[in-house]
């Protein structure tokens, strides 16, 4: 059912399901195929049946299945004729990742891993349930929806030349956030500042390898470097917000007359007031996550001070990987306003992009995958044909292959822990039972899937980074 | 009859619970809802609340009510573990409940997942033998 296009591109044809408008991509190796459940690809084929979808719906190599869109998933919809979906989106609206430089070498930090994972686990609370250490205000929250990292730079957490190596520079426009319910704001208030829990982390790491020094350069990375990176979103006020506006866009497809396969993919008519509210609720959601993480980077730098003096922590980059935005692409050459859903899916444009930071806009932006636990995570930077074949997008990790319950019927998280500390990776976890689900082994190869990446020049291999301890919730 | 279970989902949780009546079919979502999370077999009930919640069709009226839970859940930061329902149909689906619980306790409760929400993919209610709720749930 699914035909091989190229080397690691397979299509799934229009006539896989009824009502496809346009036929699916597969952007996986031979290998990773066999590893993609028939539940995705019924999933790429559902979104294909969308209004107005262009060229194709698109699963990035680390796609697996998921609700609504596969996670992985990249569509771009027609501003005339095309909707908005949060099931294109998710409900961790911006969950995403950002990489942090030290002046530091692995060498001074890893006698003293333990004591400074524990200490980081202290000042950046985590877990289920965790509220932050932050007191803010209803106003104040209104403002973080608004301003996202800005207000946190206005705060004091950050500095500001950070804002200018975040996506958006922290800040969406388009914000609304008469559109975030009381009940929005009542889960996301006492949580701005915290990490969550799941597979969100925060990670010190080593550089392991440089492929492209002339990039690393660029970025600021060489070999032995410690690196931090922090993984997390936009906490329950994302949560709501999605689950408040899916029931508002699923009483729309029936007004509109949309006919959707899956129940998540409710959506409303680009233009219409519905979309217009939800995009401007989930820019509030978007905004919130920035701020979170830059909050998150302030309290790791202090750690990172008391233990080591005056460090130079320096944002590399910030990225989302699950939300909509507005973005020119061409369009059998002709350059069109499309709205891009990436559901666990990077943004990874190459150079010359006005989106792209001044400091990379020559050579394109850096793109970051984290690992699990245990495995890799890489830099590579976005490229032209990313712009040519996904909509500047590559894949946001290595993606799951063995199921939550499996995983707790395959490993305990004491095993867990222990076997990370033989290889020398220190974890420090709420309750090890979250470790379980979380193994190393329930993920598929970091390696593979980023090679595909790489292969396909949707962006290009920098460097590869080694966890030595990580934080989780 | 099982109360609920666990189907296999790569990356979230589903399940499926069920009920002799649709009262019995919702207090086992929310038990199977919260057993995903935590073993809910250690909650004490010290701690109640009341729900009120109403939808125009009963596929609408459990969707409000997981996602009303999970709401609790966070908002309160209460585990809950009992749960009485009563569900009225007149021009609209009513939902009653009472529901026990404890607030989340780091030293006692150790969690497996935490629930971010309630998803409507494959989100499906249907009554053969008995009533069988589907739920997928983002975590």
């Amino acid at each position: 059912m699914v035909n091989k296009i190229n080397e690691n591109i397979y299509e799934v044809p229009i006539g896989y399901r009824m009502g496809m408008r346009v036929p699916g991509r597969l952007f996986v190796s031979e290998k990773l195929l066999k590893d993609v459940e028939l539940g995705t690809i019924d999933q790429v084929a559902n979104v294909a049946t969308l209004p107005g979808i262009v060229k194709y719906s698109m699963a990035m190599p680390d796609a697996h299945l998921g609700y609504g869109f596969p996670i992985g998933g990249v569509a771009a919809f027609r501003e005339d004729g095309g909707v908005i979906s949060p099931g294109g989106v998710g409900f961790d609206i911006n969950c995403g990742v950002r990489l942090l430089r030290s002046n530091l070498e692995a060498k001074t930090v890893q006698p003293l891993i333990s004591t400074l994972i524990d200490n980081l686990f202290e000042a950046v609370p985590s877990g289920v349930g965790a509220t932050g250490r932050l007191h803010i205000s209803d106003h104040e929250l209104t403002e973080a929806f608004i301003e996202g990292a800005k207000w946190a730079v206005g705060q004091g957490y950050g500095v500001k030349a950070d804002l200018e190596h975040c996506e958006e520079s922290g800040c969406m426009s388009g914000a609304d956030p008469s559109q975030v319910s009381i009940r929005a704001r009542k889960r996301g208030r006492p949580q701005l500042g915290t990490l969550g829990s799941g597979n969100h982390f925060l990670e010190i790491q080593r550089v392991e390898e440089i492929f492209d020094q002339t990039m690393a350069q660029r970025f600021g990375i060489f070999e032995g470097q410690i690196t931090v990176m922090i993984h997390c979103g936009s906490r329950g006020a994302g949560h709501q917000i999605c689950t408040d506006h899916l029931e508002v866009l699923s009483r729309a497809v029936h007004k509109y007359k949309i006919d959707i396969p899956d129940k998540q993919l409710a959506c409303a008519p680009l233009g219409s007031s519905e979309a217009k509210n939800y995009f401007g609720a989930m820019v509030c959601a978007a905004n919130y996550a920035w701020a979170n993480r830059h909050i998150i980077a302030h309290w790791t730098r202090e750690v990172f001070d008391k233990f080591f003096g005056d460090v130079k922590l320096e944002l590399i980059y910030d990225v989302a990987h699950n939300v909509a935005k507005i973005e020119e692409h061409r369009v059998n050459g002709t350059l069109e306003r499309l709205y891009v859903h990436r559901k666990g899916a990077t943004r990874a444009f190459g150079p010359y992009r006005n989106e792209v930071p001044e400091a990379y806009r020559d050579i394109g932006q850096p793109v970051l995958i984290p690992g699990s636990m245990g495995t890799p995570s890489y830099v590579l930077c976005g490229s032209d044909k990313a712009l040519e074949l996904t909509f500047g997008s590559a894949c946001h990790g290595a993606g799951r292959i063995m199921s939550r319950t499996q995983a707790k019927k395959t490993f305990t998280g004491h095993d867990v822990k222990a076997a990370l500390s033989v290889k020398g990776i220190k974890v420090k976890a709420t309750h090890p039972a979250m470790l379980a689900e979380e193994a190393p082994q329930v993920y598929k190869s970091s390696d593979e899937v980023v090679d595909v990446v790489h292969n396909l020049g949707i962006a290009i291999k920098v460097a590869k980074l080694m966890p030595l301890g990580v934080s989780k919730g | 009859m099982k109360s609920f279970e666990y189907l296999e989902h790569t990356a979230d949780i589903k399940f499926r619970a069920y009920g002799q009546n649709i009262e019995e079919m919702m207090n086992n979502a929310a038990l199977a809802l919260f057993n995903a999370m935590t073993d809910t077999s250690v909650v004490q009930i010290n701690k109640t609340w009341k729900v009120k919640l109403s939808a125009p069709d009963l596929e609408q009226l459990a969707y409000y009510w997981l996602s009303e839970l999970v709401f609790l859940f966070e908002t309160e930061l209460t585990i809950y573990s009992k749960f009485n329902v009563k569900v009225h149909h007149n021009q609209e689906w009513i939902l009653l409940a009472q529901i026990g619980g404890e607030r989340i306790d780091p030293k006692k409760h150790a969690f497996d997942n935490e629930v971010k929400a309630v998803t409507l993919h494959e989100f499906v209610v249907n009554k053969n033998d008995v009533w069988c709720i589907q739920v997928v749930l983002d975590v």
